[in-house]
């Protein structure tokens, strides 16, 4: 157990990260906006990995792999915007202002519908998605193997936070945005268009899924639920960190997916004994624990706000 | 021809007619109060015009008939609606929610001067305008989404009791806030209050709901004449 070793594990873990950050912060907007948990946020994001699939297989012929790439996954994102949109209008809509648990039931129903779309059109066997480079490279810095793959998904997953940022302090879209997820009928009556803005609330957190779907695509290969085991990372991630808070969702995703590479490996025996304990066969409790730890200690999340209701 | 005009306006919640033939006028500049008990329909008729209630009967505003509009178009046609209970953006700050008032306007140096004037008007503000709503008192949320109403720009401002909640003496100053408002801006208001004493410290005329329905109006200075009034309202 060297220091390289270490910042290795740190590294890895802050790749795989991002990917569970990105859905968490996917999850954070839909549901400052609307007050649901949507399950279907997943689901969405590995539909949007197939359509920019089929977008590089068409353009790849005449532009080159990376050319189709970009290209593509640029598109997918685009066409993301408005199917989130769509489900928005023509699904969610209906929902809203309702009982929430009735509307969380109806996004698990869309994360079945859509898994399914994607089975029967593309099967569910394994899909390589093509990349810029092999994700197993890796270049070496002071006896640190870091892979490429980790460093970008890290890059890309930072530039979407502050592009994020940017939109929501800083302009005026961002503002209404963040009023409407306020409180919805004191931004009517200030003229804002609640239902236009809570449809491009969707387009944009589809546009996060389809941006964690395009970065896990190519490490775990296609498949109609390659992301499930991510959303119950991001949604652990989201608890965590808290419902309302983008930044706490984001630390929270890093966080779980770090402790859990160092606890594969550190706690693999409970320490000073050879008995096996935590190891890569059971790092996935660690989220779970971190969870119960968080829910019974700060209910709101670390991160979270408590609600408070005035009367 | 006034401003606003409601002629036998109805509403119901559900199977409930709340109300049942409520008219009203508000002149262009002028400001008029709607009292009555509980339940009789003040903040529904308020609902009715910015379209947040669905309502039958005549609602007019500067000529055009806009009942069965959605809130957002009633409040681009220049009607500003500070619900019961405030509805400041809590998690927003104040100078936030001053720009969110403003949305559909695009003279900025306008808006920048409009804050200034509403800070000198709400000095408690000036000091929290990097606070979030929800850190304010219930007299400064009460001045904030007052003000963001009036960052609207509107022609008419509709107030549903802004003493709702506060101690008489911070309501009181809500109060002179919203005359001097009215002193300095010449916009028209419609101003819904339990409180008769407060009410006609700020409006020229009264329009009195019972079940639904109104049963009287007249200027202040009639009303406060009229036995029938001192006694249910004014407490004397």
């Amino acid at each position: 157990m060297t220091v390289a070793t270490f910042i290795q594990l740190i590294v890895e873990g802050l790749g795989t990260g991002a990917v569970y950050a990105a859905l968490a912060l996917a999850i954070v907007l839909v549901n400052q906006a609307t007050g649901i948990v949507n399950f279907a946020q997943g689901g969405m994001a590995v539909l949007s990995a197939y359509i920019a699939l089929v977008l590089v297989n068409l353009f790849a012929p005449a532009t080159g792999t990376a050319a189709a790439l970009v290209l593509a996954i640029i598109l997918a994102a685009a066409i993301s915007f408005v199917l989130g949109a769509l489900v928005e209008r023509l699904i969610i809509r209906r929902f809203e202002g309702g009982d929430p648990d009735t509307a969380v039931v109806a996004t698990i129903g869309l994360l079945t519908l859509i898994t399914g779309i994607c089975g029967i059109v593309w099967s569910y066997n394994y899909l390589p998605f093509p990349w810029f480079f092999s994700t197993g490279d890796a270049f070496r810095v002071g006896g640190v193997t870091i892979s490429w793959w980790a460093l970008t998904s890290i890059l890309v997953i930072v530039i979407v936070m502050v592009l994020l940022q940017l939109l929501f302090r800083g302009t005026k879209l961002g503002l209404a945005l963040r009023a409407v997820a306020d409180n919805p009928q004191s931004a009517a009556l200030s003229g804002l268009r609640v239902g236009g803005l809570l449809m491009i609330g969707w387009g944009f957190a589809a546009v996060l899924g389809s941006i964690a779907g395009a970065i896990v695509a190519p490490k775990l290969q296609l498949a109609p639920n390659m992301l499930e085991e991510a959303l119950v990372y991001a949604l652990a991630a989201v608890i965590i960190g808290g419902l309302d808070s983008p930044i706490g969702a984001v630390v929270a995703a890093f966080g779980v997916s770090v402790l859990e590479n160092l606890a594969a490996v550190y706690l693999a025996t409970i320490p000073g004994t050879s008995i096996p304990f935590i190891g890569h066969d059971l790092k996935i409790v660690v989220p779970f624990v971190l969870l119960f730890l968080v829910l019974v200690i700060r209910p709101q999340g670390l991160f979270g706000r408590k609600s408070v209701v005035r009367v | 021809m006034p401003l606003l005009e409601l002629t036998d306006v109805t509403a119901s919640y559900g199977p409930v007619q709340v109300l049942d033939g409520v008219s009203l006028d508000v002149p262009e500049g002028g400001a008029v109060g709607i009292l009555g008990a509980n339940g009789a329909g003040k903040t529904t008729t308020l609902r009715a015009i910015s379209g947040t209630v669905r309502a039958g009967g005549r609602i007019v505003f500067d000529g055009r008939s806009i009942r069965g509009m959605r809130p957002e178009q009633v409040a681009a046609l220049g009607i500003a609606h500070v619900p019961e209970g405030r509805g400041t953006l809590g998690n927003l700050t104040v100078r936030e929610n001053l720009m969110v008032g403003a949305f559909l306007r695009r003279d900025r140096r306008q808006i920048a001067e409009d804050i200034d004037f509403l800070l000198d008007l709400f000095p408690n503000l000036r000091s929290r305008i990097r606070s979030n709503a929800s850190a304010l008192s219930g007299g400064e949320q009460q001045m904030l989404a007052v003000s963001r109403a009036f960052m609207a720009k509107p022609r008419l401002l509709i107030l549903d009791e802004p003493s709702l909640g506060l101690a008489p003496s911070t309501a009181k100053d809500v109060y002179a806030a919203i005359a001097r408002l009215r002193r300095e801006s010449g916009i028209a208001m419609l101003v819904v209050e339990q409180n008769a004493n407060l009410a006609f410290s700020v409006v020229d005329s009264v329009t009195v709901l019972e079940t639904g329905r109104s049963v009287l109006s007249g200027s202040t200075a009639e009303l406060k004449g009229n036995d029938d009034i001192r006694r249910a309202y004014l407490g004397a």
